[in-house]
């Protein structure tokens, strides 16, 4: 531990039997014009000293809420209305202004979510980070901007003497989120509250960002609370979790324990809803989802308010449940769970199942492993890429300096057969958008070739493709974005049925809408709303429906599911998966989730500053993966199995992927990689088939242990 | 930084050789004849009197003939001689602009001072008694036609209360410092005459005010909407969390925000008093380019129009380039 950061406070050591945090009967409400909604309804928990808590639930639940409550840092309308919050034996809601402000990035800091508008854009970094330590006395300004250095140095922060004199906007949100957590640690806090703190960043940075708090707490003893709605990020931090639901705590105990046995029907329908990334694709890969939408904040049902979604509801359950203990040190809101009724445990293929099945199948190779994939390889590719090239140029800096351009795609090769999934994967910024929008002609390429269905679309004029664009459709990331507003749903699937001339009458278009609809699960009577009247999930079916509409053989999904929770993430997974099956379709599914990826495809691409840094049948890139890339990748998923977490041994993958302007010569991931030798700078690494169907593009694949 | 600057001058430069031909063209296609204007019926029909004038003012040469010439007095600082004073025209601004520029700078300091204050106060305590005091001056200030306001501040301080002097600059009996500035309370205080400072400050007052009200209304505006906008941004309340007092949040973290769009409108504001208020100058007999404009529009005298109207150009595209440079201390993200 690098002693700069260990810095010469004393403080009084506080004594430890008190918890750093005890919530009691915590009620905040927000006093709108439509009424009082009640966000966070009761809610009690302790933090020990030195403890890790997660708290999670899903959007809406109330986490955020609570953890700004515990702050005292809402305004109106909201108010606190009931409870207590000690923090170190002293209560915050009681305090004046003064002392909470004493408190507030003292000895209690906060990390949120969005590190992009966390900072103030028009001031240094240092002079943010060096206030927070002056305005509590712990540091002259000198001192301060000393530390500043240090700790941006021990966050990870590169170059951190010239970092603490840049601006925000000069920073990756990963840099930004290192920059929120040295200033959640610049006092060295007793108790760092982070909201979400990883969300919007790529996985191998949230595994770096929560190793640095995983190392906090356990070094510096300082208690942590981590909200989170992914489980994998609360097991790989989290001794306790509590989740949170309808503004409720439903459900408290260890990690371990309660993602191994969920006690309250919400959990288990959370744990059940995400795939896992150490898991082989079970036969039957429908997740398992639970209707119904969250609570509305302004009429909470009055019994248990999980009842009008819970497949296990009884009678009893129209009165509402206390939290009670249902085992020693484990607390449920539910009557059942109560009463001793054990939920029914789904089938995982366990680990130790799993890599059996690994080697049987690796000794006969990888026939086995690609149950799904169709026979018939013979067949000529439905999409087939070959050395498709697509820079940008960017705006000269300079009358004289050259032209400079971000290597968005470079020299990729790939075919898709009819009737797979061919995921893509790679950090943000790694060319996965681009590449889909290069299938699609919304980018030409540079050079290179995209045939699909036997036709090179990449010098195709726009009106040679036309009749293309019936059978090849594209559904984005953003179901608030990609629909326009000013459209009832029923007239935008209408649109692409009218313009392609598929229906006819107006009877006939209304009839194939009320179809469509039907088949994404919706009800048809929906076509006469707009699109903004819809949540997230139903606004991603009704982009399915409406690229369904034209009866495509291809979809390119870009992110279909990373704006939504989990539960409509595996409903929109099992939709796909079920019109794969009903109409043969082709999928390039490209999401930044890695478990979802490999349930949901055949096989994978993985990504590396524009290119393929290996291809491989799914469960095979899973399980053995042989770029080092794709190994450090991998190992960055947190898995939501705390014992499966503590157990396993991480690869760290440290900084950021370099800049794409200028991408390092030889192979791509020289910069980063532990195995690189000179060849590796000098000679671009070739994709070389290691196994049927397997290709990687390293010197020394395979050879990282 | 540098990089960032010499560009945009290079590009106040391309506008302003734009400009010139803008405003050529628009002042030679303009319908009237200034000859017969300024020569009265009688020496109008006289054909040979009428074309000897239009020789000597040059209005019988093609146009692109007549634009070079008009460009290469430019650069020569020839504006042309004014048609109705029969004097350079560039010697009637220089007569005329200072006045106009004492009074503007004055009525605009006291703008931001009472405005950007006034637009905190209203923002912080938002929907409180302050809020609407501001909001009511605000509202007075942007809606109160500029002669109405004239008029009633000369009507109330000057005939009725008598505590303020009436129109011009000076008292007629008061003796004008000598010329060096123009700028008379810079004059007097050259020539250590406080007397005269003395008045000349105290008939600023009256004009300075009415000519401050609609761009205090203005900047108080945009100053409470851009500090509410900023106030609701997420790294206010990661300045909350840190413990930051209040006032430091505020002034060092809202207020730095708050100001880009505060200085955009207000450099523009500027702009627009610099080029002459015609209504004040008029009302308060104030010897500026707003009341020069005026009688030159009235004779129809194009050399002086064309003149002021670029004068007005310059000094938008120096005010522009002034906000564009100004960007680039209080915004780090304009800059690449
Ligand atoms: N400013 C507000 N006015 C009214 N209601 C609000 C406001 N902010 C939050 N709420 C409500 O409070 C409840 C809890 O919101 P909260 O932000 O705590 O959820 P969350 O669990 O953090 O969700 P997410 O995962 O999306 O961050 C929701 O019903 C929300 O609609
Ligand atoms: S109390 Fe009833 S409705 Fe609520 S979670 Fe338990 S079983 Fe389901
Ligand atoms: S080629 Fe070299 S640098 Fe690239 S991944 Fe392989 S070992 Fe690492
Ligand atoms: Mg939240």
């Amino acid at each position: 531990m690098n002693m700069t950061f260990k810095a010469e406070l004393n403080g009084a050591a506080p004594d430890t039997d008190t918890p750093a945090l005890k919530v009691e009967n915590l009620r905040t409400q927000f006093f709108t014009d439509d009424g009082i909604v009640t966000a966070v309804d009761g809610v009690s928990f302790t933090v020990a000293q030195g403890e890790a808590l997660g708290i999670v639930g899903e959007s809406g639940s109330g986490k955020s809420v609570t953890a700004l409550s515990l702050m005292r840092l809402l305004d109106e309308p909201a108010r606190i209305t009931a409870g207590e919050v000690h923090f170190q034996g002293k209560d915050v809601l009681a305090m004046n202004p003064e002392e909470l402000r004493a408190v507030r990035g003292d000895r209690m800091a906060m990390v949120f979510q969005d590190p992009m508008t966390s900072l103030n854009p028009v001031l240094k970094i240092a002079k943010q980070l060096v206030e927070t330590m002056v305005v509590h006395g712990r540091f002259t300004p000198e001192q301060a901007g000393k530390r500043a250095v240090g700790l941006l140095g021990r966050m990870g922060v590169t170059a951190p003497e010239r970092a603490v004199e840049s601006y925000p906007h000069q920073f990756s949100g990963g840099m930004r989120q290192r920059v929120m957590l040295a200033l959640g640690m610049s006092n060295e806090p007793a108790l760092l509250i982070a909201d979400e703190p990883t969300t919007a960043l790529d996985v191998t940075i949230q595994a770096q960002i929560l190793d640095l708090i995983r190392e906090l707490n356990r070094d510096f003893g300082t208690s942590v609370v981590l909200i989170s709605h992914d489980l994998g990020v609360i097991a790989r931090v989290c001794r306790r979790t509590i989740v949170m639901y309808g503004g409720e705590v439903v459900e408290e105990g260890l990690t371990e324990d309660l993602l191994a046995d969920p006690r309250h029907p919400y959990t288990w329908a959370l744990i059940n809803a995400v795939p896992r990334i150490d898991e082989v694709r079970p036969s039957d890969r429908r997740l398992t989802t639970i209707e119904g939408q969250p609570p509305d904040p302004f009429d909470l049902p009055k019994g248990c308010r999980f009842a009008p979604r819970c497949p296990f509801r009884i009678e009893k359950c129209d009165s509402h449940p206390d939290l009670a203990e249902v085992a020693p040190g484990r607390k449920s809101r539910c009557w059942v769970t109560q009463a001793g009724t054990p939920l029914p445990k789904k089938q995982r293929h366990a680990k130790a199942e799993a890599e059996a099945k690994a080697k049987t199948e690796a000794k006969t190779e990888a026939k086995a492993a690609t149950p799904r994939v169709i026979a018939g390889r013979d067949e000529a590719p439905l999409l087939s890429l070959r050395d498709v090239v697509k820079h940008f140029p960017l705006p000269k800096t300079g009358y004289f300096q050259p032209r400079r351009a971000v290597h968005a795609v470079d020299n990729v090769d790939l075919d898709v057969f009819r009737g797979e999934t061919v995921g893509l994967v790679g950090e943000s910024g790694c060319g996965k958008s681009t590449l889909a929008r290069v299938v699609m002609r919304i980018h030409q390429p540079d050079s290179g070739e995209v045939v699909f269905a036997g036709q090179d679309i990449a010098r195709s004029s726009q009106k040679q493709i036309r009749p293309l664009r019936r059978r090849l459709q594209m559904v984005f990331q953003d179901p608030y974005g990609s629909l326009n507003p000013r459209m009832t749903v029923g007239d935008m699937i209408a649109e692409p049925l009218r313009f392609h001339g598929i229906t006819k009458t107006n009877a006939e278009t209304q009839e194939r809408v009320a179809d469509l609809l039907n088949t994404v699960g919706l009800n048809p009577r929906v076509g006469r709303r707009y699109s903004y009247e819809f949540s997230g999930g139903q606004r991603q079916r009704i982009s399915i429906a409406r690229a369904l509409a034209v009866e495509p053989d291809f979809i390119v999904a870009d992110e279909p599911i990373s704006a939504l929770d989990v539960n409509i993430q595996a409903q929109i997974i099992n939709l796909m998966l079920d019109l794969q099956e009903k109409y043969g379709l082709t999928y390039l599914f490209i999401a930044h989730d890695l478990a979802v990826v490999r349930h949901i495809s055949d096989r994978v691409v993985v990504l590396y500053l524009g290119k393929v840094m290996e291809i491989a049948p799914a469960d095979q890139l899973f399980d053995r993966p042989l770029h080092p890339y794709t190994r450090y990748l991998l190992s960055a998923v947190p898995i939501p199995d705390a014992v499966v977490e503590r157990e396993r041994g991480y690869l760290k993958l440290d900084g950021e992927p370099p800049s794409s302007i200028e991408p390092p010569s030889g192979c791509r991931f020289r910069t980063r990689c532990p195995l690189a030798k000179e060849i590796c700078a000098s000679v671009p690494p070739p994709l070389v088939e290691h196994a049927p169907g397997h290709v990687a593009a390293c010197h020394f694949a395979g050879q990282l242990q | 930084m540098t990089r960032y600057i010499v560009s945009r001058l290079g590009i106040t430069i391309v506008m302003a050789v734009l400009a010139t031909l803008v405003i050529f063209l628009i002042a030679n296609t303009v319908p009237g004849d200034p000859v017969l204007a300024q020569l009265g019926d009688v020496a109008a029909s006289n054909k040979e009197f009428v074309a000897e004038w239009r020789a000597k003012f040059g209005l019988d040469l093609p146009l692109w003939h007549r634009y070079l010439i008009f460009l290469y007095g430019l650069i020569h600082g020839d504006l042309g001689i004014s048609i109705a004073s029969q004097r350079p025209v560039l010697d009637d601004i220089v007569q005329f602009a200072p006045a106009t520029l004492e009074l503007a700078t004055i009525g605009f300091v006291l703008a931001l001072l009472v405005g950007i204050p006034l637009g905190i106060v209203a923002a912080v305590w938002r929907d409180t008694w302050v809020d609407h005091i501001a909001r009511v001056v605000s509202l007075i200030g942007v809606s109160s036609p500029t002669f109405w306001l004239a008029f009633i501040m000369l009507a109330v301080f000057y005939g009725g209360l008598e505590i303020a002097p009436g129109p011009g600059q000076l008292d007629p009996i008061a003796l004008a410092p000598d010329r060096v500035t123009g700028l008379l309370l810079i004059d007097t205080v050259i020539a250590g005459d406080w007397g005269t400072f003395r008045d000349a400050a105290a008939h600023l007052v009256l004009p300075s005010i009415v000519l401050a009200a609609a761009t205090l209304g203005l900047i108080t505006r945009t100053t409470r909407a851009s500090m509410l906008e900023s106030i609701q941004q997420d790294y206010v309340r990661v300045a909350r969390a840190k413990g930051l007092r209040k006032s430091t949040i505020i002034l060092g973290h809202v207020f730095p925000n708050a100001l880009i769009p505060v200085v955009t409108l207000g450099g523009l504001a500027y702009a627009q008093l610099l080029s002459g208020a015609v209504m004040t100058e008029t009302i308060f007999s104030w010897p500026g380019l707003g009341l020069y404009t005026f009688r030159s529009a009235a004779a129809l005298d194009f050399p002086a129009i064309m003149g002021i109207t670029l004068v007005v150009a310059l000094v938008y595209l120096l005010i522009n380039l002034m906000i564009d440079i100004s960007y680039a201390y209080l915004d780090p993200r304009v800059m690449r």
